[in-house]
């Protein structure tokens, strides 16, 4: 289990505990987390959970592979060098406490 | 029709909980529709995404709650009905009400019916018999899961399209032996360009994956009632501990029947997703639709289809809007590292052109009807898969000629 913060543009604060083996995507999706869309599923392919992550994290989180560093380069809001596919972060017991700053949009 | 009071709107009653009907629910909940919202599914539990189950979830030790679309409180928290594992048995139009299973009725004031598709089965004797498999709910996939764990077997695929596809790459990182049966000369026949066909087969053999083209399935035998051979229509017989049967699927359409409404592969509906009945509309795969990116009639079996129906036909009972339907429809598949996208509905005479490199495996085809760009697919290249969605979500179309050009890029700026 893990504890996610997510922060919306408006800086309102979501703290939910994440299931292991689940993702930061999914874990918005069934909380209930406005503001991530996973429109593909969690596939890493349509960059609609785009996230900032905190930047004292970020380099925790291990390495982005080719296909997700491709699809960051097509997000809706801008892409900064903390921004990450919540699709692609794995919920473990590492990322306990982490903390996401959602974009203004994902579509 | 004028749109629905928010505050004393007649309910909604959503047949289906897959992605969906769930859909439905949650739009009209965030568009601010305030009268009671059902979701009645046969099947039991929460609803769940339907992708995973022939990829990652048959080599995952996860349980349901991994792929769960939304948590029990989701429901509680928007007023959403949720009643699984009962069925509607049949639909009073005249009173507008369905009938449940337990003899149970809800009154709708606009009713949706997200059914999905249901598996073909295989019409060859012994189809029946014990290690036979299709693959579509999360029971057929925890048997497969079944199947798939322990020492290696032999494993069949009939049927070269996306289900049989996926499931054969995780047979075979498993270590099973496995064989497709394709009775078409090549895989993903009716979608795929013959360049992305030719490519997803090398891969698969590169794998150690056997593909038998152009032959048909006549009969399963067995012993004491499990599968132990394929038999082929040129007397082949192949070796079978396991037999996944992906041959396509066929619209459930039993209640729109009964009630009497118009039927034709698919719950037929017009531009704006209505059924016959004004007050019944169809969706996802179920649903038989005009599509303006197919220029003709059509029924797709997609998440990204089922969803954007559902958003449209949320919107439109909120609103009462008269827009018709047009997302662009686009589809996806992974296969061992393989990435497949395809966007836009391809036609059957096409002229094709092809960007990036077939042998390292990167590349996208553009694929042109009448001189239109209507289709690209795109194997590990998602840059293209993303611009081309937006692309034909417009007007403007590239020539071929554009495309050939190798500084294209596929952004409607460059056409505007």
């Amino acid at each position: 289990m893990a504890r996610i913060t997510y922060i919306s543009p408006a800086g309102v604060k979501t703290t939910v505990e994440a299931e292991d083996g689940s993702t930061v995507m999914q874990t918005a999706l069934r909380n209930n987390v406005d503001g991530i869309v996973g429109e593909c599923g969690g596939n890493a392919l349509c960059a609609t959970c785009h996230v900032y992550v905190d930047e004292a994290q970020f380099a925790g989180l291990g390495p982005i592979v080719d296909f997700e560093e491709e699809l960051l380069d097509c997000t809706s809001s801008p892409r900064k060098d903390t921004s990450r596919l919540s699709c692609q972060i794995p919920v473990t017991g590492a990322v306990d406490g982490l903390i996401v700053r959602l974009p203004e949009t994902q579509e | 029709m004028a749109p629905s009071s928010l505050q004393d709107a007649a309910p909604v009653v959503v047949v289906g909980a897959g992605q969906g009907g769930l859909q439905v629910a949650a739009s009209l909940r965030e568009g601010g529709f305030a009268g009671p919202v059902t979701v009645v599914d046969t099947e039991p539990g929460l609803p769940y995404q339907r992708p995973p189950l022939s990829k990652a979830f048959l080599t995952d030790d996860g349980g349901r709650s991994r792929i769960e679309l939304r948590s029990a409180a989701f429901f509680d928290e928007h007023g959403i009905g949720l009643r699984t594992g009962t069925g509607v048995v049949a639909i009073d139009r005249t009173a507008g009400k369905v009938a449940l299973e337990q003899g149970e009725f809800l009154d709708y004031g606009h009713l949706v019916l997200a059914t999905g598709a249901t598996p073909r089965a295989l019409p060859v004797p012994g189809a029946d018999q014990a290690g036979v498999v299709v693959l579509r709910t999360l029971a057929d996939a925890t048997t497969l899961r079944g199947l798939l764990r322990g020492p290696a077997r032999r494993v069949v695929i009939v049927g070269g399209g996306f289900i049989g596809l996926e499931v054969a790459a995780v047979a075979a990182k498993l270590g099973h032996q496995v064989t497709i049966v394709e009775v078409l000369p090549r895989l993903m026949a009716r979608v795929a360009s013959p360049e992305l066909a030719a490519h997803v087969a090398e891969v698969h053999r590169d794998h150690g994956t056997e593909i038998v083209f152009g032959r048909c399935v006549v009969a399963l035998r067995g012993a004491g009632g499990a599968v132990r051979a394929v038999e082929l229509d040129d007397g082949t017989l192949l070796d079978a501990d396991v037999v996944l049967v992906g041959i396509g699927a066929v619209p459930k359409t039993d209640l729109a029947v009964r009630a009497g409404l118009d039927v034709d592969n698919g719950v037929v509906v017009d531009g704006r997703l209505r059924t016959s009945d004004p007050a019944i509309s169809a969706i996802g795969d179920c649903a038989n639709y005009p599509s303006h990116h197919a220029g003709r009639r059509t029924r797709l079996e997609s998440v990204q289809n089922a969803v954007d129906q559902a958003r449209h036909v949320a919107a439109r009972i909120i609103t009462g809007s008269d827009e018709p339907y047009r997302a662009v429809p686009w589809f996806w598949t992974n296969q061992f590292d393989l990435r497949v996208q395809m966007v836009g509905i391809p036609q059957d005479q096409d002229e094709r052109v092809v960007h990036g490199d077939q042998v390292t495996g990167r590349f996208s085809v553009f694929r042109f009807h009448d001189g239109r760009l209507n289709t690209v697919e795109s194997v590990n290249r998602a840059p293209d898969h993303v611009g081309a969605r937006k692309l034909l979500a417009t007007d403007l179309r590239p020539t071929a000629e554009q495309v050939r050009r190798a500084a294209f890029k596929l952004d409607p700026r460059n056409f505007s």
